[in-house]
Order: structure tokens, then C-alpha cells, then sequence
């Protein structure tokens, strides 16, 4: 019984849907993870350690905060592409079902 | 001080707040009759009433005054939280709320669980929640009686009291279905609140905020406009230790985690981060607006006079630009705040221990779904009064150094355990277990070896803030690897015994959503 339903997972794990699902996931994970990262600790150590953003750029407003009001464009904006692409992934989903089903991934 | 008469109606905003919140209350709990409607509302939430109650859940007393207080007194660097709070976010979203969404069912240690069959891991998961909780909690309470007392002129012990009570009567009557609501409508008061308090203040620079921020520079100066110069290695170190915490830690609040249960599936967990993420990044926009409108119209020292910390900036500017009833209402808003959140936070902790370790721990998942719901709403009364108790004797501990340590046991003991759970075919039960006792150990520990706790001479670990995240969230994946290499059996006999699933049941069931495999299939089959 135990290995029966292990075998039915694997059949959707193979499907060719599931693995370009499971690829884009990656790929788009990985690459988004680390630019945020990136970008929001850059703006850490900037501060933390040096001075360089605490001269004035437009007006009044420092590159401290261009830097950060760029965090908040770069939040969002990621934040709608995650979700655009999540959407997208979910036709990927419902045809690994279909796929696993016809046993196309036997 | 505020006057008698301020007092007055601030005390008829706070009354009617009690009364909507109760009425809600009610209303949810003829709604209320399963522990799945206890502890995620059913799972019926639609995804603009969770972004909105995520949003809630999010902005709590530490962001409204919190933030504001430390901008007008400290400028820049109390926008810092502002920024670190929102890309915090991401982790949340990107990381862990999707397959938090398709493995858990009522808290963390169910998506633990889901794939570790053993209650070790289930029983240090219940423990790290209640412990964050519980920090968060007293943080909230200790915050919120010394601010009501400021508001409305009643002593600390029966402002905490009183919050206590009504969190009480909150969860055990309406559970989720009412803390969710409350959320909500605290969410829209509190956007409302900001939004209107922002407007008085640009309303004096023609709604031009750069004629704000040159105000600021004129009369203020032009270090509120930027961060503070570097010191010492410490500090800088500490300022990166800190916003470690804040961004890592985030994704490992069981309040915050929990939220995606209350959905019925991962597309409505999507919509409703979309409704959170605006939200919650328009309203920290707004916080400079608020902490500088405070500096100018206010003023510091006037700020400083009736709190230290600057917690009361944002009622005081509304009394300053709006008088009495604008007071009175801003207020209101603070405290319906303080109880949403937290009603969260002890439906969290109380979840944790009714779920996990009674139903689960010393049940073995045997106990009927009456005897959980009665085990759910005894244990929210338990952890309430537990709360009140700690919270009553430390009145004038600084919040933000429980708030940041709250966040930094998040960071260290759970973040890492979810994401190898989630993303790593070789992670084991003794990996799980070590990291999140390492994790919970080290976070706590250095703590308290640093100044915070043992005072400036005769600190261990140096950092003055006493951010541990550093050098704890390292130790607490370190953890993990070692336990998994050294310890117990390797991944593959765990499966071969029953003692953890097959990997590549969680690794589908996290990213697709499915649960049952066999029926999905066969569900797919006729529409070939």
C-alpha cells in the first residue's frame, strides 16, 4: 500500500509538467532570492558602514532614502511578478494531474 | 499632559471599540463550531479579508507607534524598520507561504509533521512557537499598558488587565473567525487613522512631501535625513545582526505563518498577499510623514517629556493638528492595535500547545474533535493568564528589545528548519530537532550575555542592541547540517522505517498542493 501510493507521487513527480513546473519554480526562487537579498543588504552595510548615502540627491531627500524607497518599488514589483508567475505555474499543475493520470509519466 | 476632557472622549472611542470588537465576537461565535473554525476560521477566509487581516496582523503597535516615535526622535534610522519590515515580506512570500499553505493545517509543527512522523519534532515546534509568542506577547502587553495609561489615564495593571480579559473572551468565544475580523477592521481603522494623520500634517505643505522633508532639514537638520555615521565595529555589526533578525525572522512568526491556513488554497493565499503586500508597504510610507510631522509639530523635546522611546508621538501629533476628538480617535486606533494583535498572537500560542502537544504529544491524535475544542479554548484561557502574569511585573522593560528578540528566536530556531524541510531530500529527523534547540539555545543565550541583560561592563557578547541573529541563525543551520550528518539515521532508512515521508511526497504535495495523491489522480482521469 505504502509503496503503491509512493509509486503514484513519483508519477507526478516524472510528468513533463511537473518538471518545467518544478524547474521555472527553481530557476525563478533562486535568481529572485538572491537579488532581494542582495539588494536590501547592500543598502545595510552602506548604512551601517559608510557614509556615502548620507549626501543629499533630490532636494531635500538623501540617497538613503532613494535607496530605500526603492525597496518598497522593489518589493511590490516582485511581489507581482512572483504572483503572475504562481499563477501561470498552476496550469503547469493541473496538467502534471492529467498527464500522471493518462500515465504518460509511467 | 493631556487634559481631563481629552481623557473623556478617548475613553468613548475605547468603549465603542470594545463594544464593535465584542459584537464581532459574538457573531463568530455562533459560527464557531468545529476546532478547524477554532483554529483557521475553517479555512474559509476569501483573500481580500486575509490580506487585509495579514496586514493586521503585520502592522502592529510597534509599527504604528513604534515606528513613528523612533522617526521623530531619531529620524532616518527609524524608517530603517520601516524598510526592513516590508522586504521582510518576501522571505514570507517567496520562501515559505505556498508550501506553508499546502502542507499545514492549524500551525507550524503540521507542516514539520507532514513530513517528520515524530513527536519530538512536533513537541520543540510547539515549544519555539510558544516561546516566540510568549516574548511577543509580553512585548504587546507591557507596551500597551503603559501606553493606555498615557491615553487614557487608567493605571498600567488595569490597562494590561483589561486587554488580557478581552483577548480572552476574543479567542475563546470566536477563535479565528473572530480575530480575523478584528484584524480587519483594526486594518482599515488603522490605514484610515495614518492616512488621515498624514494628511493633516502635508495639508501645511500644500500635500507637497518634499516640502515636508525641507521643514525637516531647516528646522531639525539634515542628520534626521540620513542614517547615523558609523562608530564602532560593534554597532555596525549589530545594525546588520539586527536586520538579519527582521528579514529572516519574519518568515518564522507561527501569528504571521498561520494566516495562510485561514485560505482555502494557494490561489487565494496568492490574491491575498497582493491586498497585504500594498497595503502594508503604503502604510510604512506613510510612517515618515507621521514621525517627522511629530518632530516638527510636536516637537522632540515635548515628544520625549511624555515617553522616553517617543511610543506616544502619533496620539500627540493628532492632538496637536485635530484636537481632542482626533486624539481620542488616534488612540482608539492604538489600542484596537494592541488587542487584534494580540488575539493573534494567543491564538498562535494556544494552538501550538492544544494542538500539538495535547492532541497530538498526549493523545496521539486520538482525542475527538469535542475534546480538542474544549482543549483549545481551555488552553487560550491558559496562556492569556500566563501572559498577564509575566507581563504585570515587568512593566518599564524596553518592548523593542522583546520585539527584536522575538524575532531573532524566529530567525534562529525556526526559518531554518522550515526551509531544509521544505527544500532539502537529505534532512533527518536529529538535523530538525538540533537545529531548532540549537537555534532557540543560542538566540536566547546570547541575549542574555549581551548588555542588554548582564549591563554594559560585564557583557559577553559585545553587540549593544543585543541582536544574536548574526551568529545565531548561522548556528541554527549549522545545527541542522551537523544533526543530520552526525546524528540519528540517514534520511533514507528514516523512510525505510516510517519515521519521516518520502521525500518526493512532500517535495510534490508542497509545490502542487495535493494531499491525496490516489483521488487527485483519478479525479483527473475522466477529463482526458
Amino acid at each position: 500500500m505504502e509503496s503503491h501510493r509512493h509509486e503514484e507521487w513519483v508519477r507526478i513527480e516524472r510528468t513533463p509538467a511537473f518538471q518545467e513546473y518544478s524547474q521555472k519554480r527553481k530557476v525563478f526562487l533562486i535568481s529572485a532570492t538572491i537579488f532581494f537579498f542582495a539588494f536590501f543588504f547592500v543598502f545595510v552595510f552602506l548604512a551601517a558602514f559608510t557614509t556615502v548615502l548620507n549626501s543629499r540627491a533630490v532636494g531635500p531627500l538623501t540617497w538613503a532614502y532613494i535607496y530605500g524607497l526603492a525597496q518598497f518599488a522593489m518589493t511590490w514589483i516582485l511581489m507581482h511578478i512572483y504572483v503572475g508567475q504562481a499563477n501561470k505555474w498552476d496550469g503547469l499543475v493541473d496538467q502534471a494531474r492529467h498527464e500522471a493520470a493518462e500515465g504518460e509519466g509511467r | 499632559m493631556f487634559g481631563l476632557s481629552d481623557y473623556a472622549t478617548a475613553i468613548v472611542f475605547f468603549v465603542l471599540i470594545i463594544a464593535v470588537t465584542l459584537g464581532i465576537t459574538a457573531w463568530a461565535s455562533m459560527r464557531t463550531r468545529s476546532t478547524s473554525d477554532h483554529y483557521v476560521a475553517g479555512g474559509k477566509i476569501s483573500g481580500w479579508q486575509n490580506g487585509l487581516a495579514i496586514s493586521g496582523d503585520y502592522l502592529s503597535a510597534a509599527s504604528f507607534l513604534g515606528i513613528a516615535g523612533a522617526i521623530a526622535l531619531q529620524g532616518f534610522a527609524g524608517f530603517y524598520l520601516s524598510i526592513g519590515f516590508l522586504v521582510a515580506y518576501l522571505v514570507v512570500l517567496l520562501l515559505v507561504a505556498e508550501p506553508l499553505r499546502n502542507l499545514g493545517k492549524y500551525t507550524l509543527a503540521d507542516m514539520l509533521t507532514a513530513r517528520f512522523n515524530r513527536s519530538s519534532i512536533r513537541s520543540v515546534a510547539a515549544v519555539s512557537t510558544i516561546v516566540i509568542s510568549m516574548f511577543y506577547m509580553i512585548a504587546q502587553l507591557v507596551g500597551a499598558g503603559a501606553i493606555i495609561q498615557l491615553l487614557i489615564g487608567i493605571p498600567y495593571w488595569a490597562a494590561v488587565i483589561t486587554i488580557g480579559v478581552l483577548m480572552t473572551i476574543y479567542i475563546v468565544a470566536g477563535g479565528m473567525i473572530a480575530t480575523t475580523w478584528i484584524q480587519i477592521v483594526k486594518a482599515v481603522l488603522l490605514i484610515a487613522g495614518a492616512l488621515g494623520l498624514s494628511i493633516a500634517v502635508l495639508a501645511n505643505y500644500n500635500f507637497n512631501p518634499i516640502g515636508l522633508f525641507n521643514a525637516v532639514e531647516s528646522e531639525i537638520g539634515s542628520q534626521a535625513l540620513h542614517p547615523p555615521a558609523p562608530s564602532s565595529l560593534a554597532a555596525s555589526l549589530d545594525v546588520i545582526s539586527l536586520n538579519i533578525a527582521l528579514i529572516l525572522g519574519t518568515a518564522g512568526l507561527p501569528h504571521i505563518l498561520i494566516r495562510f491556513l485561514t485560505v482555502p488554497d494557494a490561489r487565494t493565499a496568492r490574491s491575498s498577499i497582493i491586498t497585504a503586500t500594498w497595503i502594508i508597504g503604503l502604510f510604512y510610507l506613510l510612517t515618515p510623514i507621521l514621525g517627522y510631522g511629530a518632530a516638527l509639530f510636536v516637537g522632540q523635546d515635548t515628544i520625549r517629556a511624555q515617553n522616553p522611546e517617543g511610543n506616544v508621538a502619533a496620539p500627540q501629533l493628532a492632538s496637536e493638528l485635530g484636537g481632542p476628538v482626533f486624539f481620542a480617535f488616534i488612540s482608539a486606533v492604538a489600542f484596537a492595535t494592541i488587542v487584534a494583535v494580540v488575539a493573534g498572537l494567543v491564538i498562535a500560542a494556544s494552538s501550538a500547545f492544544a494542538h500539538d502537544f495535547y492532541t497530538n504529544v498526549f493523545r496521539g491524535g486520538e482525542a475527538s474533535d469535542r475534546e480538542q475544542f474544549i482543549a483549545a479554548r481551555i488552553t487560550a484561557v491558559g496562556i492569556s493568564v500566563a501572559a498577564i502574569a509575566l507581563a504585570l511585573p515587568l512593566q518599564g522593560v524596553n518592548v523593542a528589545f522583546l520585539v527584536a528578540l522575538a524575532f531573532a528566536v524566529a530567525a534562529s530556531a525556526n526559518v531554518p528548519v522550515i526551509l531544509l524541510t521544505i527544500f532539502w531530500r537529505r534532512f533527518n529527523t536529529a538535523g530538525a530537532v538540533a537545529g531548532m534547540i540549537v537555534g532557540l539555545v543560542s538566540s536566547v543565550g546570547l541575549v542574555i550575555l549581551s548588555p542588554v541583560v548582564l549591563g554594559k561592563d560585564a557583557a559577553i557578547f559585545p553587540f549593544e542592541r543585543g541582536s544574536p541573529a548574526l551568529i545565531s541563525v548561522p548556528l541554527g543551520f549549522l545545527a541542522c547540517w551537523l544533526g543530520t550528518l552526525l546524528g540519528g539515521r540517514g534520511a533514507e532508512r528514516e523512510r525505510e522505517q516510517g519515521l519521516q515521508k518520502d521525500y518526493d511526497e512532500v517535495y510534490v504535495s508542497s509545490l502542487t498542493g495535493i494531499q491525496d495523491v490516489e483521488e487527485e489522480i483519478q479525479e483527473a482521469e475522466p477529463s482526458r
